[in-house]
């Protein structure tokens, strides 16, 4: 390890080879997961057909969307066109580099990080490159030259910009608590003070969650890929390659939205309530188990819970209509968010932060 | 390969100042709008790589958050609106401001080059006071917020105050009038 470059080019590597491939296995796998657990909520059973129980479906998927034909219609704006799913799938991976899936351990004597990198402006560097990713989606929508298209665009961008604010506002109440903008920190400041933050910030984690499913273009705020009224929206014109980017990303976005509201809301890595299960926490059963796993496992137990109640709205809830959207966001969440932010900066003022 | 290491900063700077550059010529050479647009988006991102190579992290995050993340896809959401393609090619009324503009250039010039002279021969100021507030060392973060609330606290919020009175103004001048009441 005496070697500077080891370090220094190596390890960044190997973890970001790592963390990309397992994002990018993981927005497939929950395509599927999505699928089969709409199909048990439909009465149904889903994709199983391709490998044991169907567990092959992703991979299939992948690889007829690489073969298939890739059209550039002949009216389309060519380079912004290709532009568009390139926009919209290199942030939602980048966002990555800073979330923390567990604490550094020692690996052939030298300590390792579970996380690419940690910032001390780690929240507003992913605010701030997951809003590059709205212009892949406004972009490709104009660029394809299709009405439908256009209209999912725009639709999209005047959502995200909207949703942006009271989602912010809530990350900003978490900021109040924990007096840091390092994820690593906003962590371990609910380690330290024994209370995960969703139980203090209930409503601005309601806020975040509800925020956060428009910010994917999720249902039931799906309406920029309304398919009862725009054909498929911003990806109508794009198929092959261009698509599955433009699939990865909905779906890794997915994952980046439940790996904050883990971080921010659900104390990340920990395990929970260490206040009063921290006897059956220590036990030989558990403590067996290597720190990394362990801390890995509960961060992934609680992104999959976030992820499952994702897929549950989309079985339950029916589409809003977009002046029903906008209303929502501006007469609702920006309000109470702002006054959810000042009820607890007089919170944090009374009883202090976690500093 | 030293070489390299010891003048990374320096050709980072030059390809994000290079990028920069090229993208506010694009603003005003590409004809079509969505294309300007976008080479300002480029400019924008080049500046907040020149922020975060000066260590000032905090406001190269503001800045792809509020320029690149909000202004932008406004700018991009009114020109899809409008649906301009491009630019119609019509006769040019900017030529007779052209001395005008040739003037304001070299004042410029002038004001940039004298700023540069100041900051090479003037005292350099202690970097490391921005890095802490009354002895107590800081991040980037911090040393915003303190220098913005309480140094500057005034002028902060006659910034506001004019940021609100603009607003205003657009919501009066976009209204629809109304009725008999003739709106605002």
């Amino acid at each position: 390890m005496a070697n500077p470059w080891v370090l220094f080019l190596l390890v960044p590597l190997v973890k970001i080879v790592v963390i990309l491939g397992v994002v990018i296995l993981l927005a497939a796998y929950l395509s599927f997961f999505e699928r089969k657990i709409l199909a048990y909520m439909q009465i149904r059973i889903g994709p199983n057909r391709v490998g044991p129980r169907g567990w092959l479906q992703p991979i299939a998927d992948a690889l007829k969307l690489f073969v298939k034909e890739d059209i550039l219609p002949s009216r389309a704006e060519k380079f912004v066109y290709m532009l568009g799913p390139v926009l919209v799938t290199a942030p939602a991976l980048v966002v990555f580099s800073v979330i923390p899936f567990g604490t550094g351990f020692k690996l052939f004597g030298a300590e390792v990080t579970p996380y690419l990198t940690d910032v001390n402006i780690g929240i507003l560097f992913i605010l701030g490159v997951s809003s590059v990713g709205v212009y892949g989606i406004i972009l490709g929508g104009w660029a394809s030259n299709n009405k439908f298209s256009l209209m999912g665009g725009l639709r999209s961008a005047a959502q995200l910009v909207s949703y942006e604010v009271p989602m912010g506002l809530s990350v900003v109440t978490v900021l109040l608590m924990a007096s840091s903008l390092s994820l690593v920190k906003i962590v371990e400041a609910q380690r330290n003070s024994g209370v995960w933050f969703v139980f203090p910030g209930f409503i601005a984690f309601f806020i975040y969650f509800v925020c956060g499913v428009a910010e994917t273009n999720r249902n039931p705020f799906d309406l920029p890929e309304a398919e009862s009224e725009l054909v498929a929206g911003f990806h109508t014109e794009y198929s092959g390659m261009k698509f599955a980017f433009y699939f990865l990303a909905e779906y890794a976005n997915m994952v980046v939205i439940s790996s904050i509201a883990t971080v921010l809301f659900l104390g990340g890595w920990l395990p929970p309530f260490p206040n009063w299960l921290a006897g059956v926490w220590a036990a030989p059963v558990f403590t067996w188990i290597p720190t990394v796993i362990w801390n890995a496992g509960w961060f992934l137990v609680k992104m999959f819970a976030f992820l499952f109640v994702y897929i549950w709205f989309r079985g339950t809830f029916p589409r809003y209509r977009f002046d029903q959207l906008m209303a929502l966001g501006w007469k609702v969440f920006i309000p109470v968010s702002l006054v959810n932010l000042m009820a607890v900066a007089f919170g944090v003022l009374l009883i202090g932060g976690s500093r | 390969m030293t070489w390299f290491l010891v003048h990374f900063a320096q050709v980072v700077f030059y390809c994000l100042a290079a990028c920069a550059v090229a993208g506010a010529v694009g603003v005003i050479a590409f004809r079509s709008p969505v294309h300007a647009a976008l080479s300002l988006l480029a400019t924008f991102l080049a500046v907040a790589g020149l922020f975060v190579l000066m260590e000032a992290e905090f406001l190269a995050a503001v800045q792809i958050l509020v320029y690149a993340g909000g202004v932008m896809v406004l700018f991009l959401f009114v020109i899809m609106l409008v649906n301009a393609r491009t630019i119609p090619q019509e006769p040019q009324y900017l030529g007779r401001l052209a001395p005008a503009a040739v003037g304001l250039g070299a004042l410029l010039a002038v004001l940039v080059g004298v700023g540069l002279w100041a900051a090479a021969h003037g005292n350099p100021g202690d970097a490391s006071s921005l890095r802490q507030v009354q002895g107590v060392p800081l991040g980037n973060t911090e040393a915003v917020g303190w220098s913005l609330y309480r140094d500057y606290l005034l002028p902060f919020e006659v910034v506001s105050i004019v940021l609100l009175v603009a607003m205003i103004g657009a919501i009066v001048m976009g209204r629809k009038e109304t009725g008999k009441e003739g709106g605002a």
